[in-house]
């Protein structure tokens, strides 16, 4: 039996994980699909494959979603995220001389990011008043968690993101060597990138996203908004088979075998023992060993993590208003919302909506007032860095 | 070419022979000026310094990111850069990604020009695909005569054939097992070694 061909495309990255298991276990063919993987080298080159239809399907940063959706920043096609692929799982790993820097300026605990986030604005004073250049921080893509999560932690400290120091985009292999280099003094990316810094030695990770954000959207499960209307069944199965690959990974039994799935070289290419390091949440976070342990690192379908959750939506689209990428109005806020759709994934698995009850906490961000997904403006007016004009 | 100047455009790609090929079909179709960025690193601040009208990367590169950083608003653009083609011209961009090439604008370009240059690149892109294409081709028909040499020279010494003889058991045995004469040979070098 030939099943259902689709072409699926993504980006080395650990969390592409329940993708990737779910092709490679079998779990996608046990649904009757024949999915093809599509290893790609760059954000814009899945978006523009997904959008013209030379994909079916996507591992998409989720804030791309929204943009396409709302045609910021390229052309608008709409798209839906009927699984969401993890929360969580990026960090910020700076360089050993940052680090030095911020050691020497941290009043408190070193994993509070509003510790940190005020020891950084007093670097950046300092270098400042000695005519040093600004730092340099590294992100993926300027639609992306990494970038959000970035400038809402300095911002807390105080630190202007567009004023005070450099946020450039570079691809995530290239994070390691352009640390090493002195290129960036520090990033933000996702897993293995920031072990890889540490195992070489040229970085120090000093948070996991998790400490800035209790549940981020991360990546999502993208397909084209027409294609899924036509695709029904097709999309249903393909959400079956990521929740199935969701559940075997969180289990800690098969966390071994998973990692060796993604090791492999036309998958992530790197070393099991790194991969399961960030699986299991437990990372070696210096090179001197130190080694951090963390339940909230990323999260593959625990705790509800596979459900599209449209006030994560809202959050990261607030995000874009707030740095000016988009302007504040109903519409777009509906629309950034409806992307996210838990009513596809339940009715996938067949979960009864009354059922399942929303998380009293949907971001649980360590500044600002809690997020309400229904006032953008008013949880704006809570911060005092923004580009946003009210 | 008419009147008007040339506007700058600068190339983005990491091979150099297809960076070449397309800027030598530029530079026949009238664009002089055409610039090549080999080194990715720092890649903003080159293309800022060269200050191009049009930018074009190879989809095989991923500094493509990097690239969208300059739709963004910024202090450090100059000029704003928006996206080759417009919201309505799906083909332009189906076209261009079949081939593996991207680009990208500086405002205030006329469309028509635009459209040319293009053209141009794809078609330059797919001329560079094939050339890659039988390039491979040649070089594994290469390796198929060279394995198919040694395998005759081992059905000669070990079954006592001469070399007619040799061959016509090599291209039957393809037939009849419908694989490549060039896979049954490289079995009986294999073969032969593990024997040794």
């Amino acid at each position: 039996m030939t099943g259902q061909p689709l072409h699926v495309g993504f980006i080395p990255l650990v969390d592409a994980a329940a993708l990737i298991v779910a092709v490679d276990k079998g779990f996608t063919a046990a649904e009757g699909l024949d999915v093809t993987l599509v290893r790609e080298v760059s954000w814009s080159n899945v978006r523009d494959k997904l959008n013209i239809g030379l994909f079916d399907a996507a591992h998409l940063l989720a804030p791309v979603a929204i943009a396409s959706s709302l045609g910021l920043g390229h052309v608008k096609v709409p798209i839906v995220a009927s699984f969401n692929l993890g929360l969580n799982g990026n960090a910020i790993t700076v360089s050993p001389a940052l680090h030095a820097a911020l050691l020497a300026e941290i009043d408190g605990d070193p994993f509070d990011p509003m510790v940190t986030a005020l020891a950084l604005a007093r670097v950046v004073a300092s270098r400042k008043k000695h005519g040093a250049e600004p730092l340099t921080f590294g992100m993926t893509f300027p639609f992306s968690t990494h970038n959000y999560q970035l400038r809402f932690w300095m911002a807390a400290g105080g630190v202007d993101p567009d004023e005070d120091v450099r946020l450039v985009v570079l691809p995530p292999p290239y994070m390691v060597n352009s640390l090493a280099s002195g290129h960036v003094d520090a990033f933000c990316v996702g897993a293995p990138w920031n072990s890889v810094a540490v195992d070489h030695g040229v970085g120090h990770i000093l948070h996991f996203v998790s400490d800035i954000l209790v549940r981020a959207a991360e990546k999502v499960l993208a397909t084209r908004r027409d294609w899924s209307e036509r695709n029904p069944q097709i999309l249903a199965a393909l959400i079956r088979a990521h929740q199935r690959a969701a559940t075997f990974i969180e289990d800690p039994d098969n966390r071994a075998e998973a990692a060796a799935i993604l090791a492999r070289p036309e998958r992530v290419g790197v070393a099991a023992e790194v991969i399961q390091r960030t699986l299991d949440g437990r990372l070696k976070i210096s090179p001197d060993g130190t080694m951090r342990e963390s339940g909230r690192y990323l999260l593959v379908g625990r705790e509800g993590a596979g459900r599209p959750d449209p006030r994560q939506a809202a959050w990261l689209y607030a995000q874009m208003v707030r740095w000016g990428q988009a302007s504040l109005s109903p519409e777009a806020l509906a629309t950034a919302k409806a992307v996210f759709r838990p009513d596809l994934y339940n009715a996938a698995l067949q979960i009864d909506p009354a059922a399942a009850a929303e998380l009293p906490e949907a971001i649980g961000a360590f500044a600002g007032s809690p997020f309400d997904a229904d006032d953008i403006e008013g949880h704006l007016a809570s911060f005092k860095i923004m580009r946003h004009k009210a | 070419m008419s009147a008007e100047v040339s506007p700058k455009i600068v190339i983005v790609d990491e091979n150099p022979i297809r960076a070449a090929i397309l800027e030598e079909g530029l530079r026949d179709a009238g664009f002089t000026a055409v610039e090549h960025i080999r080194e990715m690193h720092n890649l903003l601040a080159r293309i800022y310094a060269l200050d191009p009208d049009v930018i074009v990367i190879d989809l095989e590169n991923p500094s493509r990111d990097v690239l969208e950083q300059m739709f963004q608003v910024s202090r450090a653009v100059r000029r704003p850069i928006a996206m080759f083609v417009d919201q309505s011209d799906t083909d332009s961009i189906r076209a261009s990604v079949d081939a593996g090439v991207s680009a990208y604008i500086v405002d205030g370009l006329k469309k028509e020009r635009l459209k040319s240059i293009l053209d141009l690149c794809i078609s330059r892109f797919n001329a560079f695909a094939k050339l890659q294409d039988e390039l491979d081709r040649t070089k594994s028909a290469l390796e198929d005569r060279k394995a198919i040499d040694r395998a005759k020279g081992i059905l000669m010494k070990l079954k006592g054939l001469n070399e007619d003889e040799a061959y016509v058991l090599l291209r039957s045995t393809a037939m009849r097992e419908k694989k490549k004469i060039g896979e049954i040979a490289q079995s009986i070098i294999t073969a032969a070694e593990l024997l040794k």
